[in-house]
């Protein structure tokens, strides 16, 4: 550990590498951070599905590899699909456990992340894939850092994205009905808007947003059935980081542990990657726990 | 004179930028009932929060028995002999009604080993009899959440009787509650003042019920204690009148 | 409703027995008293104090990896038994050694897990509601990732225990023993403790924490201690399953979050949480269906494991127990009393 910290020192531009690295992740980790804070701000619903939406996107883009196509290509239809698949999911499940207690919600849908897991483990077995974008890897800084273009690609298309969901958000009616919703959602009912319908497009987005974001992270990292859990935690650790309709504080959170990932997967060697993440969330909860017991409230 | 049991001095509060208490001062004395009244969103119920440790105070100091509380979290608060009821009436409610009566026996001397004592028959047998001094006897056994919210007011009550507190601090202990049953509740709460010898202090939007039963009174308004004195005075103090008659 | 007694009898009998009547099956019912052990200690948490925990598994996991230390370090090194030069030495263990490792590892198993229990309430229980529950999850996620980095346990790879000094069928029945005694005291210990002070105390926690604190209640002493007794018997059934299987490693046996560490909420929520006999009765059902379907689901078994936890928690919440009491309360005391007054109560049955 030591000597990975001296050869950091000794060599910065392996910083540059790791810094990278990171935020080309973590732009992706802000995409499923955002769909849970969503879900979560609109209807009180916290999603242990979250990363299992997100591996199920990957595969899409696998498949396309699979049928000798682009698995950018997989985008649209990976969005579409996983927009019904989240409208499905909401009329099945979500919608029976929205008035009830937080902790059924939660549990349900830690069922369906069982579900969804072994499904894919069923219909791709258990090896950890990538989806190859066959797109150039090039070199800066003499060669010492790496950049492959399918990074850069990814980060474009993460804002861009983002910037069509905000831009969604705010100008269509369906995101002025969510966010008033989200806000007060009995004052909506008397307006007129169909909370039921708003509801379920709020989820069907969400797994479409995580749809697209496993896409990406099929290019530029890994997929497997089982990694949906690790994704889950870090969109928790995102969402509560930033607290819920923030989206530059959503955005930071996911660099920052993008980042922290990366840094420690070097320092520390990668078998601690995922202990980091959910160490992060322990810490982050006992954080915002440490906040709030300063006004003599504890975490609600 | 004796020191008073609460005695509240420049008490402020604020959320974010709502000041709900400004320079709040005003005292319960021993054994006597004191009345808290004001318009709707006065501060009342902040100031009880306040009192019983719900959140700190941005100034100002709160004194229970001459002893300084305003830092002190609300179970140390509780353990004092300082209790409060809820104004959204707060009842354990997958609990029968025995069940919630006995679980609030005194807290205060608790030591580890009791946690893991039963309860005698003594307790179950006051517990009973609470019941039966607020009318829910025959719903013993019934789950309280199942209650309706007059009976639940009545239950939490018993809940706060069974504790024996010093000072029982209630919010609106009669909304809710159906107006042929308010007489009796009024002689309830007197007969808690004199007969267990509790110090009670209540917020009460019903005139006639504080008035019958106050002996010393206190009104808020916009969160500044606006005049305090017998029911009389504050009967006929114009201020007060105006506060409620008041656009506000 | 059936007398308890004969339930009580009805249970004992059939745990005597069961390795003599059921031979072929002594494994499977050495697991269904872990199950019910399971779930009467998440239930403890879960159903009687309202904290829904997923990571009680910690405890399952870290009384194994004690217990096996335990075993092993009192006759080798712990460091030269889990390094590759150490795999010869499993099966060197004297009976004389075999057993008394084996019941100082319980002994510790069981208290190292009650010190970690007061170590983590400290942490844990500021978190409320789904805060606890994701928070808790983290720690059992986190558990699994660190014992497997961590070598001097074995690392991720594991480690083979001590191998019982006698044929494979008398270790069989000798854990079943032990599986049957713990799950029998975790019962008799929790429906003791259900009937003092503290079981009220925890269902008022349950029902209004807040409300609670504001009566004084001792609410951090409670969930404490709670947490303590669920860490206690899980520790202990941590060390005789590793002992059962033989060999541990962190991820599939020692912390299983999404097998067994979800088994115990499913078990509990399917008999009816936040009563005694309703997480038995849970893990009974569920075990039986799970071994007798699972292996004609031809590799769906998962699935249809997490279906069934969404239709019990979608559409069947309140549980087998629950939804008994719903159709007949009478049975379960909820009455209205017709005397007027404790006083007419007493006149009356004198
Ligand atoms: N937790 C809080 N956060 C923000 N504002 C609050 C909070 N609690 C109270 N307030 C505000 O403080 C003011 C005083 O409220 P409070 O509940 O003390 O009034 P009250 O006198 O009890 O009224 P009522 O008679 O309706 O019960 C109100 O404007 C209220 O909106
Ligand atoms: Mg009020």
């Amino acid at each position: 550990m030591w000597d990975n910290i001296m050869v950091l020192a000794a060599a910065p531009v392996f910083n540059v590498q790791l810094i990278l690295d990171g935020l080309f992740i973590g732009a992706i980790f802000a995409l499923a951070g955002y769909g849970l804070a969503l879900v979560w701000g609109v209807m009180n619903v916290k999603n242990l599905a979250q990363g299992e939406l997100v591996i199920m996107g990957g595969y899409f883009a696998y498949v396309m590899t699979q049928l000798g196509l682009h698995p950018l290509l997989a985008l649209i239809p990976a969005f579409a699909i996983m927009f019904g698949f989240g409208w499905l999911v909401y009329k099945i499940i979500i919608s029976k456990v929205i008035e009830r207690d937080l902790f059924t919600s939660l549990l349900a849908t830690f069922g369906l992340a069982l579900v969804i897991q072994q499904g894919l483990n069923l219909a791709f077995g258990p090896e950890v894939q990538t989806a190859q974008s066959g797109m150039e890897i090039r070199s800066i800084f003499g060669g010492n850092v790496t950049v492959a273009d399918i990074r850069v690609l990814s980060l474009i298309l993460c804002a861009i994205l983002a910037g069509l969901v905000v831009l969604f958000m705010k100008h269509s009616r369906m995101g002025q009905a969510i966010r008033a919703t989200s806000q007060d959602p009995r004052a909506a009912r008397v307006m007129g808007i169909d909370t039921e319908k708003v509801y379920a497009f709020t989820f069907a987005l969400n797994a479409a947003i995580c749809g697209a974001a496993g896409v990406l992270i099929s290019m530029i990292w890994v997929i497997q059935p089982f990694y949906g859990v690790p994704h889950s935690i870090r969109a928790f650790v995102v969402v509560t980081a930033a607290g819920l309709g923030n989206l530059p504080g959503v955005i930071i959170a996911a660099l920052g542990l993008g980042v922290a990932e990366q840094y420690s997967g070097f320092v520390l060697g990668a078998e601690f990657q995922q202990a980091t993440v959910v160490m992060l969330l322990i810490f982050v909860l006992m954080w915002r726990q440490f906040q709030m017991s300063k006004n003599r409230q504890v975490v609600q | 004179m004796s020191t008073p049991t609460i005695e509240v001095s420049n008490v402020s509060k604020s959320f974010g930028g709502v000041v709900a208490n400004k320079m709040v001062s005003m005292k319960v004395e021993p054994g006597k009932i004191t009345g808290l009244i004001g318009p709707n969103g006065s501060g009342k119920t902040t100031l009880f929060n306040s009192i019983v440790g719900y959140h700190p105070i941005d100034e100002g100091s709160i004194k229970f028995q001459g002893k300084e509380i305003s830092k002190l979290r609300v179970q140390q608060i509780a353990r004092l002999g300082m209790l409060r009821t809820f104004q959204q009436t707060r009842i354990y409610s997958k609990m029968n009604c025995v069940e919630n009566i006995l679980i609030s026996v005194p807290h205060r001397t608790a030591t580890f080993s009791d946690m893991f004592r039963k309860y005698p028959a003594e307790l179950t047998d006051k517990a009973e009899h609470l019941l039966e001094f607020v009318g829910l006897y025959q719903k013993r056994h019934l789950i309280s959440g199942d209650l309706s919210f007059g009976q639940q007011k009545l239950l939490e009550f018993a809940m706060a009787l069974m504790n024996e507190p010093t000072v029982l601090l209630l919010d609106e202990p009669t909304a809710g509650i159906n107006p042929t049953l308010i007489n009796g509740l009024i002689d309830r709460l007197k007969r808690a003042n004199e007969e267990f010898g509790i110090t009670l202090f209540v917020i009460e939007h019903n005139m006639r019920v504080i008035m019958n039963l106050a002996e010393h009174m206190y009104c808020l308004a916009h969160g500044e204690m606006l005049a305090n004195g017998t029911p009389d005075e504050i009967q006929n103090d114009q201020r007060v009148i105006d506060a409620y008659l008041g656009a506000h | 409703m059936i007398k308890e007694k004969y339930l009580h009898a009805g249970l004992l009998v059939f745990g005597v027995l069961a390795p003599f009547l059921f031979p072929n099956y002594t494994v499977q019912i050495s697991l269904l008293w872990i199950m019910i052990l399971f779930a009467l200690t998440w239930d403890t948490l879960g159903g009687q104090m309202g904290y829904n925990s997923l990571g009680n598994i910690v405890f399952f996991g870290v009384g194994m990896y004690i217990s096996a230390i335990v075993q092993i370090g009192v006759v080798y090194d712990v460091a030269l038994y889990t390094s590759p030069d150490g795999a010869a030495l499993t099966g060197n263990f004297a009976p004389a050694q075999y057993y008394t490792g084996l019941a100082l590892g319980i002994l510790a198993a069981a208290v190292g897990c009650v010190i970690l229990a007061v170590l983590f309430s400290q942490v844990f229980f500021g978190l409320r509601g789904p805060y606890f529950a994701i928070g808790t999850l983290g720690l059992a996620l986190a558990a699994g990732e660190l014992v497997g980095a961590w070598d001097y346990v074995g690392g991720g790879g594991g480690i083979a225990l001590p191998v019982f000094p006698s044929d494979p069928k008398s270790q069989g029945i000798f854990f079943y023993y032990l599986c049957l005694v713990s799950a029998l005291a975790t019962y008799v210990f929790l429906r003791w403790l259900y009937n003092t002070r503290f079981g009220l105390a925890i269902n008022a926690i349950r029902d209004d924490e807040e409300k609670a604190e504001a009566m004084g209640i001792h609410t951090k002493r409670h969930k404490t201690a709670a947490w303590c007794t669920s860490a206690f018997f899980l520790g202990i059934s941590g060390a005789l399953f590793g002992n059962m299987t033989g060999f541990i490693e962190p991820l599939e046996v020692a912390f299983p979050t999404i097998t067994f560490g979800i088994f115990m909420v499913a078990m509990a929520l399917l008999g009816g949480k936040g009563t005694l006999w309703g997480p038995i009765l849970g893990a009974i059902v569920f075990h039986l269906i799970k071994e007798v379907t699972w292996t004609y689901l031809l590799g769906w078994q998962w699935i249809a494991l997490g279906t069934l936890i969404i239709i019990n928690v979608v559409y069947f919440q309140q549980g087998i127990l629950g939804w008994a009491r719903d159709k007949w309360p009478d049975l379960f005391g909820l009455t209205v009393d017709e005397a007027m007054s404790s006083g007419s109560e007493k006149r009356g049955s004198s």
